[in-house]
């Protein structure tokens, strides 16, 4: 029985991955102070199925380091070590460890076993300094486990007595003792002897099942945790005692290496005089049994496909949502055949039905792309602890919201804007723990992070409660690097959003941190591809609110679509403020050329879209004819001269460079519900446009006259 | 050029105006219809706009204005021709309005001949060659450089 073992590397990957993840805030979780045992216990089971996972595909490097991590982890969860921070931090490094580990396992690359040694050491220090609770037991013979070092494990024993008794469906999960003996045979000298007693009477065998259970003798200098391997994968499927044969048997070599309850069920089958190890914490199986126990190093793959994790309950609402669409076509198929025209309410109802369905369908399959944002949150803690302990600032990281969700596309590249703000709340915002309290704050900074929706829209909230954007300061530097000219009156607003500018920052001194200048103009440049914007509030002394505004899904978008002649077009409906009737009489003209209205307090620019367009037939050429839209863009508002409004629509996002090429002030088409298509309108493109032809018109009359 | 491979090709051959045209029936991906476009502001004449195929944005050029043979109204029997193009690997697709599609044509590579040489007079660099069907005079296209689309010129077209 050969199985292509790299098969399963990809799940095991990603599995461990996971794990770690969980490792990581389960560590975190208990740094902040609230020790409970099923933290630790969650961090174990992960190290465990990490383990578990590298053994079975022959990675031995990363089983041999987890098995340390183990032990360590072992001893506090029976509280026989406590967490000090020391350890939690070594812990975190080993995880790390563990993460460029098998990154490099999984792209094939060495493992920089300098570094492994490095951690694997520290480990082994934190395990051999045996903690506070420890040093107390460590004259207790018990404390002597096979995990805890190299050389108590290796403690020469004359052979192992095990008595295994499978459970019924052993075989069915693909295990076989016979290659498990073979296994055992391997390491020393063993003798079987089967127990045929269960077994039930030819005619009611089921092939398929086991009834036997053996009594197996071992002898050699094997350690126990070898014994284990061979068994590592059928614990769960039967009833394991392992006894010691050494020269005082009775002596029960306690089982605690891996924490696993194997040998509790063994005390009620065999009722000799061994003392079995006490029953551990459960330990729930987390692994996949259908793989075997046949460890062959095989090369790891590269690193595969990106793929997401698909709630089930999704899948079964779209497999739902398909079959009502089934019937309602063979509904109307039904209808088509035998057509007269007093079946008209029949069609008209299954075209209703029909529409209703396909969007649900639509809402369903879009909704499969949706990732709750905590899976870009996840990584914070992390990050606030690090940096916070680098800084020497005292820091709590809070977050709302986590359950929140967005597309994937908007996942992917919001992550790095976000670590960006986190790092500047850090590092820039939270002032160092005397400052905090020099001001009359608590000593300890906060960080929230928040996630919402408001209306189409997520909004993601980075707040602190740190010094706050200094208005004074930001100007000067401005003015300094003569970005702004003095002695222009600006908003507070304009203010802040100076920090957007290329160039820009007001650290004092460069950390490795943030600071450099790069980034804030990145970060705005990032959101801003997304379709969205990003908000500054602070407050000098009280602290910041960064809160990025995007838009849930960048495959479709709410529009507006508007007439131009016999044209249609799209307006996104965010950048739509307002529409109005404007009169001749509103309207100024700059310059002889240019026409602006004032709206309220502001003096809004005229793009007449049919002179940018191009467009004949227009049926509007007076203003007051048409209709101004009042459109905003990057900051940037102008009111857009139309025919008419015509729908609001959903409409899905066309590129329109996939067989074309970027065409200024369109963002991409959709297709209407005719067939046609429709031009999204870009409306920074279009003032852009309507700049640049504005200039040509003054060249070419520049030379004429 | 091809003249020296030998081989059979087949062709599909069009009419404009009076002269006809053939691509390597290869790179067609279907013949359609005319059917409205929705226009593109500010680019070339000759880029008629975009059409909705099966959900995908495709542009329509024409190539009569494209040649500068002039323009002719669109009639039922006016034809838009769907060519694929590789592009790094990505697939385009891009439509071609013409007059009509008169047949395929099987053409031998080794008779395939040299374009004329007319100096500056005559652009030739969208044609590959010349062959003889029949009595008739056949300009092989080159599909990958007509379909280049030229953007740098496109914004003084409106």
């Amino acid at each position: 029985m050969t199985i292509d073992m790299a098969q399963f590397h990809q799940v095991f990957f990603e599995e461990s991955f996971e794990g770690l993840d969980a490792m990581e805030s389960g560590l975190l979780n208990l740094d902040m102070g609230d020790f409970d045992a099923e933290a630790i216990n969650t961090i174990f089971r992960a190290t465990h199925s990490i383990k578990g996972g590298s053994g079975t595909f022959g990675f031995t490097e990363v089983a041999e380091f987890t098995h340390v991590m183990e032990a360590l982890l072992d001893e506090m969860r029976d509280g026989r070590r406590q967490v000090t921070q020391g350890a939690v931090e070594i812990l975190l490094g080993s995880v790390d460890c563990l993460r460029e580990m098998l990154t490099a396992i999984q792209s094939s690359q060495e493992i920089d076993s300098a570094r492994v040694a490095e951690h694997k050491q520290a480990l082994d220090r934190e395990l051999d300094s045996g903690g506070v609770a420890g040093s107390v037991l460590a004259n207790e013979p018990a404390f002597q486990r096979p995990g805890d070092a190299s050389a108590v494990a290796d403690t020469v024993v004359q052979g192992w007595r095990i008595a295994f008794s499978p459970h019924v469906h052993l075989l069915k999960t693909g295990n076989d003792p016979v290659r498990m003996f073979r296994e055992l045979a391997e390491l020393g000298e063993l003798t079987v002897k089967v127990d045929f007693q269960g077994v039930p009477d030819f005619q009611q065998l089921d092939p398929e099942e086991c009834h036997l259970s053996w009594d197996l003798q071992i002898t050699g200098d094997i350690s126990r945790e070898q014994i284990d391997d061979v068994f590592d994968w059928v614990e769960e499927d039967c009833d394991l005692a392992v006894q010691q044969l050494t020269a005082q048997p009775g002596v029960e070599e306690k089982s605690e290496d891996t924490g696993q309850d194997r040998s509790e069920p063994a005390v009620q089958k065999l009722q000799a005089a061994e003392v079995a190890s006490p029953p551990n914490n459960e330990e729930p199986a987390s692994r996949r049994r259908e793989q075997k126990p046949a460890a062959k190093k095989a090369p790891a793959k590269p690193a595969g496909s990106s793929s997401i994790r698909v709630d089930t309950e999704k899948i079964d609402n779209l497999i739902n949502m398909v079959g009502e669409l089934v019937i309602t076509q063979s509904m109307l198929s039904l209808v088509g055949e035998q057509f007269s025209i007093n079946r008209m309410d029949q069609l008209k109802s299954g075209l209703a039905q029909l529409e209703r369905h396909t969007r649900e369908l639509q809402e369903s399959v879009m909704n499969i792309r949706m990732l709750p944002i905590n899976f870009v949150f996840t990584r914070f803690p992390r990050l606030v602890h690090d940096l916070s302990a680098k800084m020497g600032k005292k820091i709590i990281l809070e977050m709302t919201g986590e359950q929140t969700e967005v597309d994937k596309t908007v996942i992917e590249l919001i992550s790095d804007p976000l670590v960006h703000l986190v790092r500047n709340s850090l590092d820039h915002g939270i002032e160092m723990p005397e400052q905090r309290l020099a001001a009359g704050k608590p000593e300890t900074g906060r960080i929230t992070l928040n996630a919402y929706h408001r209306g189409g829209n997520i909004v993601i909230e980075v707040c602190d409660d740190g010094r706050g954007l200094d208005k004074e300061k930001l100007l000067a530097k401005a003015i300094e690097k003569g970005l702004v000219e003095d002695n222009i009156p600006m908003t507070d607003q304009q203010v802040f959003e100076l920090i957007f500018m290329p160039g820009f920052s007001t650290a004092e001194q460069l950390s490795d941190i943030s600071g450099r200048g790069v980034g804030m103009d990145v970060v705005r440049k990032n959101i801003q591809t997304l379709g969205g914007n990003i908000e500054i509030q602070s407050e000098q002394g009280r602290g910041s609110v960064f809160a990025i505004h995007l838009p849930l899904t960048l495959a479709i978008l709410d529009g507006q679509s508007i007439a131009v002649g016999d044209e249609t077009y799209i307006v996104p409906l965010v950048s739509i403020i307002e529409s109005i009737n404007v009169s001749e009489d509103m309207v100024n003209r700059v310059a002889g050329k240019g026409e602006t209205f004032r709206l309220r307090e502001e003096y809004l620019p005229i793009i007449r879209m049919h002179e940018i367009f191009g467009v004949e037939n227009v049926r509007a050429k007076k203003l007051c004819e048409g209709l101004v839209v009042v459109v905003e863009g990057q900051g940037v508002r102008c009111g857009l001269f139309i025919d008419d409004l015509l729908s609001q629509q959903q409409v899905v996002i066309k590129s329109l460079e996939a067989n074309f090429r970027r065409v200024e002030g369109v963002s991409g088409a959709t297709i209407l519900g005719d067939g046609s298509v429709a031009l999204i309108l870009d409306i920074p493109g279009l003032v852009r446009l309507s700049n640049q032809q504005a200039a040509k018109a003054q060249q070419s009359y520049a030379e004429t006259a | 050029m091809r003249s020296q491979a030998g081989n059979d090709a087949q062709f599909l051959a069009f009419v404009l105006g009076s002269e006809e045209y053939a691509v390597d029936i290869l790179r067609v991906q279907e013949i359609r219809s005319w059917e409205p476009v929705s226009r593109i502001p500010n680019v070339n004449p000759y880029e008629k706009g975009v059409v909705n195929l099966r959900g995908a944005i495709v542009p329509i050029i024409d190539l009569r204005e494209r040649f500068n043979l002039g323009h002719s109204e669109y009639t039922p029997v006016t034809v838009v021709v769907l060519h694929t193009r590789d592009d790094n690997g990505r697939q385009r697709v891009m439509g071609v309005v013409v007059d009509a599609v008169s047949d395929v044509v099987d053409v031998d590579t080794a008779a395939v001949q040299m374009t004329p040489d007319f100096g500056a007079r005559v652009s030739t660099e969208y044609i590959n060659g010349i062959v003889s069907v029949g009595e008739r005079m056949v300009m092989l296209l080159d599909v990958d450089k007509l379909l280049k689309l030229d953007g740098g010129d496109d914004d003084q077209a409106h």
